[in-house]
């Protein structure tokens, strides 16, 4: 009777394949594994750091939010408090709540308090907790200059229930009386909440309002009465839902949070190729096992499923493995160095860690997937390979040859070249990272055919060092390239982002000298609603003797649209002929403004978001109004990724009657040195010590160390993939010196000293890697391209220069060719440990 | 006038794998005349590898001492026991041994090259080895697309073509049919002849055995004269 087994094959033929692979090589085993794992870690830690940030932005919103339905938002300076008795009226809402939020300066160096101004009791209908937290203390808000302060502000501030908390507000000092600490468990991120009147009286916006908390009457729908009410709203005023706003503040760090996890995803595709080196190599080595169990009745499904089971078990652990570590490195982060991952403007302190089974669980999949992806090219090749060839000694290179990747690889990197032209996805570039995808495998296949390419030189120098070492890499080009995969892979996105940074840096250094022409700079209070220089204080910070020049700016947000973040106005003297004297400008309109229109120039975000071009009419409202502006040009803005807008100042104050500044740039005269002039002007006011006044050179030295901390996240990221790229290049050639200790031996008894033979390691080490970092140059190069031209202005909406760091390139690749060499040598060293004698007898 | 020494003495050579193992090699003795070929034969396990090993000084002896033409192994560090073996001894294995990226030319001039001799002569004398191995048609092909028999031919021109002193040659036709190995083994004693070598063969195989001058027996740690089978023709 025939007996035919179709579904036992595989797993015996995985269990005697895996014992034998662990016994006899674990270390290879264990660094395949920890690349897995450290990918995933990576991976799965970016992620819920990320994740734990944008929670606790979410929840920040709705605290302030509370349960309305639609929120009015106006500008900082607000709008005519007439509007709430609208609304309040109107039969479709049940609740309204006035609201005066604000950013407010404290004297000294410090970030402003968010302050929110409200109705104790029209707020606790949509804020219950509030009211609650509150309790008796609600009434002594009532009083003039009173502040509750949340535990967190009090603590930041070094106040308590009594102190007094100065500010300034409207060029003039201040202060407010402490009269409650509020528990975490309302407000956990530093806060002040004042009476509705109280903060208007307190804070210079007296009849203002600048939002307004609609609960609307069972049954009304939100989105038609938020229409119906966008329509009648003042210019420059708005109706958002509380989604709008959450995602706002979520969509606002979206980009650099999403670049983040694909670089953090690099680590783990490298891992990908570690998989695949090794697998493929330890296909070649138990190529004969392979071809016996084929023999012995295996079927090639059977085969190709057993490998394949190898590379999901190594994948699964090395998942399970990262998944842990992501946790717990995620948890540490977020502990000690809050969420921001890098980047001072996106830190959530608040955010705490949360285990997200699922997601973790995805990860794990995700690693898993990837590691049988790996393993997926060499387990199709050995059960494709026929037995009696599969037994036959020297048969590995040749079946590698017989691997057909040159065509899908040109299609590879010509799919690669079309996708960088596709604009983004949902504000991500997600033909970009695809783009990048492609051409990395791409390059990947075509690999083979660029080293057997090199390879056909047969020019014998007739020293056998050097000689034995270029035959055997001619030899084994196809090998060689398995083993070279992943660190080609990740040197190149090393390479490439170390020419994104490097031009990035570049333009913004560039930036900022043609923004800080002054030898001073001065605000009052950053990024705050009221601290404000008034004309007369200008007035006398220009006339002081120290002084030759100055010029003062009025930076404040305006609402364009509803579902969009607030864009920055900028005010300040900027002379229509020749913008590009004082501004980045990056195209000027085609025509002269016509006669009687006054011009604005848009950053590259507002160009992009509004779909506004030069030569176009922006509609700015400003108090109240619309104002129909020229676009004379596109400037380049690196700090403002929502988007800003230029306008001349003397234009700004005849629309506004607005003539107070918040920023100011100043010249010294030639006798004056910078700190004589700082005291000069702290002198000159009599809130002074409140300034912030730093030099030109100072403010950009300081930038630009912002800068590098924000890319170190990213370094430390790519090095880390490096590193993973590193350990296949170290578990390739453990690998391929213990397959070649039959040589090593052989060349001892002919005659070659041991340290020719370590020297021949070296040589092929310093060969290989020279042609890994010349072929990353060249793929990080053309991958640098996307990345500057591609994903960074989709992602971040400004563009930047290309700029190649010659010198740091160098550095890599000299490091890379360093490190590959000593991995080389030490494999061999350590193959070389088990005698000659041995070596030459094992295969028998 | 003094008498010249032997290719090589083994004097009261006594190996043991552990410190407190008997002996594999137990106070053995051997002379070998310049140009002589000996057989030893030996059941497996019986240290026939392991007397090869210290011969060619990739072993060193517990006790006793290896000379070679009156030179003590044993004085030479590692590095120059490599270049007297570069110099003076050509190896023949039973796995062949034959890197698989070079040509068979290559192959078989690799020991000059570590030698340090230049082109052409190199050339020139690996590939009149070749011819004399019958395979110089074979010169520019890699080993990968000879046979078994064919790779042996490689292996013993790579052995000669310095003209070493001594070819120790550990089962060169373990892994060869009758007929494929009768064949190298002729080739074998032919270019021995021709290159006025002399040489070890360690072989489990009577009939291989045969085609040397002289066979001894290793066993007990000591080697003894021995006789061919009577059914064992001797080798022409």
């Amino acid at each position: 009777m025939t007996r035919v087994d179709r579904s036992g094959g595989a797993w015996p033929a995985w269990r005697a394949l895996g014992r034998s692979q662990l016994r006899a090589h674990p270390f290879q085993l264990l660094a395949t594994v920890a690349a897995i794992a450290l990918g995933v870690a990576l991976g799965s830690a970016v992620f819920l750091v990320n994740a734990a940030a944008l929670a606790e932005f979410d929840q920040a919103t709705r605290r302030l939010v509370g349960s309305a339905d639609i929120m009015i938002r106006g500008p900082p300076e607000g709008f005519e408090q007439q509007l709430f008795v609208t609304l309040a009226r109107l039969p479709q809402v049940s609740v309204a709540s006035p609201l005066l939020q604000l950013e407010v300066t404290l004297p000294g160096q410090q970030p402003p308090l968010q302050v929110l101004g409200l109705d104790p009791f029209r707020a606790a209908a949509l804020q219950p907790a509030l009211l609650a937290e509150m309790g008796a203390d609600v009434t002594g808000l009532f009083a003039r200059d009173s502040i509750m302060l949340s535990r967190a502000a009090a603590q930041q501030l070094q106040l308590q229930r009594g102190d007094a908390l100065p500010i300034i507000v409207a060029g003039a000092r201040s202060s407010l009386q402490v009269i409650g600490v509020l528990s975490d468990a309302i407000y956990p991120e530093p806060l002040g909440i004042m009476d509705i009147a109280t903060a208007q009286w307190s804070l210079g916006r007296i009849g203002r309002l600048n939002r307004i908390d609609l609960r609307l009457r069972p049954g009304v729908q939100v989105s038609a009465l938020r229409t119906a009410l966008s329509a009648q709203l003042p210019p420059g005023v708005v109706a958002v839902t509380p989604g709008i706003e959450r995602g706002r503040a979520a969509t606002a760090t979206r980009a650099y949070r999403v670049n983040l996890n694909a670089l953090a995803l690099v680590a783990l595709l490298t891992g990908a190729f570690v998989v695949f080196s090794t697998q493929s190599l330890a296909v070649l080595r138990r190529r004969t096992s392979l071809g016996l169990l084929r023999a012995l009745g295996v079927t090639r499904l059977q085969l190709r499923c057993a490998l394949l089971g190898e590379g999901a078990a190594i994948g699964a652990a090395g998942s399970i493995l990262g998944a842990l570590l992501g946790a717990l490195l995620a948890a540490l982060i977020l502990r000690h160095l809050g969420g921001g991952l890098g980047n001072r403007a996106l830190t959530a302190p608040a955010a705490v860690f949360a285990l997200r089974p699922l997601q973790l669980a995805g990860f794990v999949l995700i690693g898993t997937a990837v590691a049988c992806l790996g393993a997926w090219i060499p387990a199709s090749e050995a059960a494709r390979r026929a037995p009696a060839l599969a037994m036959k000694a020297g048969d590995a290179e040749p079946s590698l040859l017989r691997l057909r990747t040159t065509l899908p690889g040109l299609v590879l990197i010509a799919l690669g070249a079309l996708l960088a032209w596709l604009p983004a996805i949902g504000g991500l570039p997600v033909a970009g990272y695809l783009a990048i995808a492609a051409l990395l495998a791409g390059a990947v296949l075509l690999l083979p055919t660029v080293m057997q390419h090199l390879a056909r030189t047969r020019t014998r120098s007739g020293h056998a060092t050097l000689d034995i070492a270029v035959a055997q890499l001619q030899g084994s080009a196809s090998t060689a390239t398995i083993s070279l995969a992943a660190i080609i892979v990740s040197f190149s996105l090393m390479v490439a982002m170390a020419i994104m940074v490097h031009s990035f840096r570049n333009s913004f250094d560039l930036w900022l000298v043609k923004l800080l022409p002054a030898d001073l700079q001065v605000r009052l209070g950053s990024a705050s609603d009221t601290g404000l220089l008034t004309p007369q204080q200008q007035h006398t910070i220009a006339g002081l003797p120290a002084v030759a020049r100055a010029e003062f700016r009025r930076v404040r947000q305006v609402w364009l649209r509803a579902d969009r973040a607030p864009v920055a106005l900028i005010a300040r003297d900027v002379d229509a002929a020749h913008a590009g004297d004082s501004l980045p400008l990056l195209r000027a309109a085609q025509q002269p403004a016509p006669a009687g229109t006054k011009p604005a120039w848009i950053s590259e975000a507002v160009q992009d978001l509004y779909r506004l071009q030069p030569g176009e009419r922006l509609q700015l409202p400003l108090d109240g109004r619309l104002q129909s502006l020229f676009i004379a040009g596109v400037w380049r803005d690196y700090v403002r990724s929502e988007g800003s807008i230029v306008i001349a100042r003397a234009d700004y104050i005849a629309a506004t009657g607005d003539a107070s500044a918040n920023e100011g740039s100043l010249w010294r005269r030639p006798q004056v040195s910078p700190p004589a002039l700082a005291s000069a002007v702290r002198a000159a006011l009599p809130f002074g010590d409140a300034l912030e006044l730093i030099g030109s050179e100072q403010l950009r030295e300081r930038s630009l160390v912002l800068f590098d901390r924000a890319f170190g996240i990213t370094y430390a990221l790519e090095g880390i993939a490096v590193a993973i790229g590193l350990v296949g290049v170290g578990v390739a050639a453990g690998a391929s010196a213990v397959a070649r200790r039959a040589q090593f031996g052989m060349l001892r008894h002919v005659g070659m000293l041991r340290r020719q033979i370590l020297a021949m390691l070296a040589i092929e080490g310093v060969i290989m890697s020279t042609l890994s970092a010349l072929y990353g140059l060249l793929l990080g190069g053309a991958l640098s391209v996307i990345l500057v031209y591609v994903i960074n202005r989709q992602s971040f909406r400004w563009s930047i220069e290309l700029a190649v760091p010659w010198q740091q390139l160098a550095v890599l690749s000299i490091a890379l060719v360093a490190a590959a060499a000593v991995t080389a040598l030490w494999s061999g060293r350590a193959a070389m440990s088990q005698d000659a004698i041995r070596a030459v007898r094992e295969d028998w | 006038m003094s008498a010249t020494p032997p290719l090589l003495q083994l004097d009261e050579i006594t190996r043991r794998y552990r410190p407190d193992s008997a002996p594999v090699l137990d106070q053995l003795r051997l002379q070998l005349a310049h140009g002589e070929y000996i057989a030893i034969m030996g059941e497996s396990g019986s240290g026939k590898s392991t007397l090869l090993n210290l011969i060619a000084g990739l072993d060193r002896p517990d006790g006793g001492r290896v000379l070679f033409e009156g030179t003590d192994l044993a004085a030479l560090d590692d590095d120059a026991v490599t270049r007297w073996r570069r110099a003076n001894v050509g190896f023949v294995f039973q796995a062949f041994h034959v890197l698989a990226y070079l040509t068979v030319l290559q192959n078989v001039a690799l020991p000059l090259e570590l030698l340090g001799v230049r082109d052409p002569q190199r050339r020139q004398r690996a590939l009149q080895l070749l011819e004399a191995c019958g395979i110089g048609a074979q010169a520019e092909r890699y080993a990968r697309e000879l046979s078994g028999g064919e790779l042996q031919r490689v292996a013993i021109a790579r052995a000669l073509v310095h003209r070493p002193r001594l070819v120790l040659a550990d089962e060169p036709t373990g892994n060869l049919d009758a007929r494929s190995a009768q064949q190298i083994l002729r080739l074998l004693r032919e270019q021995l002849r021709a290159n006025a070598a002399g040489a070890i063969l360690i072989t489990h195989s009577a009939a291989a055995a045969s085609s040397a001058d002289r066979i001894l027996q290793l066993a007990g740690g000591q080697l003894r004269a021995a006789a061919l089978p009577a059914a064992v023709p001797a080798m022409p």
